[in-house]
């Protein structure tokens, strides 16, 4: 965070889209620089930025980029509502405002010496990828690094050229799967906890983290468990409405945590209690 | 400690203006007690009497010759530091090119006067959210720094109250600048004052003041015992908490939703309620972009809204999250209870909820600790 940030911490800054790129028909990533002087925020793999469209609101967004490179910020995001259809028709050299980089990140760490699982839903896999840079940067960290996605169609795969290179290579796993298909697709079908069992990974010595829908992270824990992970070792990003992303408004609270300052990462069991319970 | 005789109380509030201070205090508006600008003592409402129950308050004039025979209506000090609605930021330009010209967030220094322990606690709990966070709020910092807090002990609490079990009142311990405490001193009315800041301390030296005797201190703590005592209603905040946690799936949430019209009085009135949410904006030239904050709350449908729908789409788990979040989240959150026992969303609530009854069948169903057994 910058001086600035921290005196005016709901105030967003004005940065530049340097490059739009559309992922598949309803994702896209936003590469953003400042519009003044001064460099990108540094960030963490699991962070957000509150990214703000001129006019008409704010929402947070997931950090998809390499965090070593300094001069661009990338987000990924979907159009889902008012705020992100606004921002998916921005083009380059328009603005928007950024607010961060905010919440925790994945402590990856605590995994140095284990295994590395990534279990990533559809667009889970945004908040992962910078994780991925990093863990591939430092390779040597790590036991094995396996990557599950699952995707809802081949047609809404998203980051391909980095899934293409990163299953070229000799000192990672990546399976793919999606949840339906048509002819031309001769990968897996199904849900990606259903690549859990065949995973090449040693669960007592895993760390395992998890981003997409609640019933994907949930569905994916439970087989985690049943292979012998233990709760400790999984950790999932959550996500709630945010307005302020600092923890002041109160909106994004689930049972005792704040997903915006607390988050969004938690290891699994300090989530398991409120992740069963409807409504919450 | 030291004693001013009631009359000049009114050379307190001349001072105060005179240095320039906004004083607020508690006035008689439209039959309720409020918090508002006084141009002086005479303003402040006086010998008023209060009659409260769930969903009731009647205001009416006092017969005894007590100032504060009151406590106060639906309005807490809350929106004076964190206002109802509030600007965030104004941008210039368009999404092509845009400048943050925020302004600097400015507030006039104010004294708040009649302010009651229940108050002077939520104002505590509102420190810890919003500036002692991992990041302050720049609104609530402004309108707390220059403001002085200058307490009354409550003499006469109303039936809703329940300061008491919340270990909040009705004697104000800290958190203030002065307190009083309406007492007879000499057979003339007259407050007892206890410093509790340097400001306040300054204050006195100002003040036509006299040390109190044993005698008056005595007197001051009968005030506040006799108050305590008036009080009926009451909450174990640690029960209360076990209740909540074990009752997650209780079926009483449903009889609350029934009676619940989901009308968020509770959460305005509340002291220590302070969710917001964002309203953006531009002039109709499309120049001028701004950002408001406005209070919200956790009954609002739309309040836990993301891509897909609402997650608490059921009045039942809207009133879940107000009841569990005060009084059982906000221990781990904010280390206490999140309610200080204003009784406000008690009187307030149009179908009469009293939360002090619906949280003993979350009690009474709850696991007893294996201390409370051996008892």
């Amino acid at each position: 965070m910058t001086l600035t940030t921290l005196d005016a911490p709901m105030s967003p800054l004005p940065y530049r889209i340097r490059q739009v790129t559309w992922e598949n028909r309803d994702t896209f990533s936003f590469a953003l620089a400042p519009a003044g002087e001064g460099s990108c925020e540094r960030f963490l793999p699991g962070q957000f930025n509150m990214l703000y469209v001129y006019g008409v609101g704010e929402v947070p967004v997931s950090i998809s980029g390499d965090p070593a490179e300094g001069d661009m910020i990338v987000h990924t995001t979907r159009y889902v509502g008012n705020v992100t259809k606004a921002m998916s028709r921005l083009r380059a050299d328009q603005m928007i405002g950024v607010r961060g980089p905010l919440g925790n990140h994945w402590p990856a760490g605590e995994a140095k010496g284990k295994d590395l699982l990534i279990v990533a839903g559809g667009i889970g896999l945004a908040p992962l990828r910078p994780l991925i840079y990093e863990a591939l940067r430092r390779r040597s960290d790590y036991g094995k690094i396996v990557l599950l996605f699952g995707t809802r169609s081949p047609d809404d795969m998203l980051f391909r050229n980095e899934l293409r290179q990163w299953r070229s290579r000799f000192d990672m796993d990546v399976q793919i799967c999606v949840d339906r298909a048509h002819q031309d697709w001769f990968g897996h079908v199904g849900v990606v906890s259903s690549l859990i069992p065949r995973a090449g990974f040693d669960p007592y010595l895993t760390h395992a983290f998890i981003c997409g829908p609640e019933i994907m992270m949930v569905n994916t824990v439970e087989a985690l468990i049943k292979r012998g992970v233990s709760e400790e070792a999984i950790f999932v990003t959550m996500e709630r409405n945010m307005k302020c992303g600092i923890g002041l408004c109160g909106h994004c609270q689930l049972g005792t945590a704040f997903i915006c300052k607390d988050g969004p990462v938690f290891r699994y069991d300090e989530m398991a209690p409120w992740l069963t319970i409807r409504e919450m | 400690m030291y004693i001013l005789e009631r009359e000049y109380l009114a050379a307190l509030a001349t001072l105060l203006l005179g240095r320039g201070y906004e004083l607020i205090g508690p006035k008689l508006a439209g039959g309720v007690i409020t918090y508002a600008p006084l141009a002086g003592i005479e303003e402040m409402a006086r010998k008023i009497r209060d009659a409260q129950g769930p969903g009731h308050y009647r205001s009416s004039p006092g017969e005894e010759d007590v100032w504060f025979s009151y406590v106060p209506g639906a309005a807490s000090l809350k929106p004076w530091f964190n206002p109802p609605k509030c600007l965030v930021c104004r941008m210039r330009g368009s999404a092509d090119e845009f400048l943050n010209e925020t302004p600097p967030v400015t507030a006039p220094k104010r004294a708040f006067i009649g302010v009651r322990a229940c108050e002077v606690a939520a104002l505590r709990m509102q420190d810890k959210i919003f500036l002692e966070g991992p990041y302050a709020d720049p609104e609530y910092r402004a309108r707390r720094e220059g403001a002085l807090i200058l307490a009354v002990n409550c003499s006469h609490p109303a039936e809703t109250c329940f300061c008491a079990s919340m270990q909040t009142g009705p004697k104000a311990t800290t958190g203030f600048d002065l307190a009083l405490t309406e007492i007879s001193a000499k057979g003339k009315p007259a407050f007892l004052i206890e410093k509790g800041s340097d400001a306040g301390g300054e204050l006195l030296g100002e003040l036509p003041v006299r040390m109190a005797t044993a005698k008056d201190k005595e007197a001051a703590i009968l005030v506040s015992e006799r108050a305590a005592q008036q009080i009926t209603r009451e909450i174990n905040p640690e029960r209360a908490a076990r209740g909540l946690a074990a009752g997650l799936e209780h079926p009483h949430w449903a009889t609350l939703e029934s009676r619940c019209m989901n009308c968020a009085n509770c959460t305005l009135v509340c002291p220590t309620c302070f969710c917001s949410t964002m309203e953006d904006s531009t002039s109709l030239s499309g120049d001028t972009a701004e950002r408001w904050r406005l209070w919200d709350s956790c009954f609002v449908s739309e309040f836990t809204y993301i891509h897909g729908g609402s997650i608490r789409k059921s009045g039942a788990s809207r009133y879940r999250q107000w009841l569990g979040h005060k009084f059982s989240h906000w221990h781990k959150q904010f280390g206490a209870s999140g309610c200080v026992g204003c009784g406000r969303c008690i009187a307030w609530c149009p179908a009469g909820i009293d939360i002090t009854r619906e949280l003993a069948v979350f009690e009474a169903s709850a696991p007893a600790t294996a201390r409370e057994t051996v008892r």
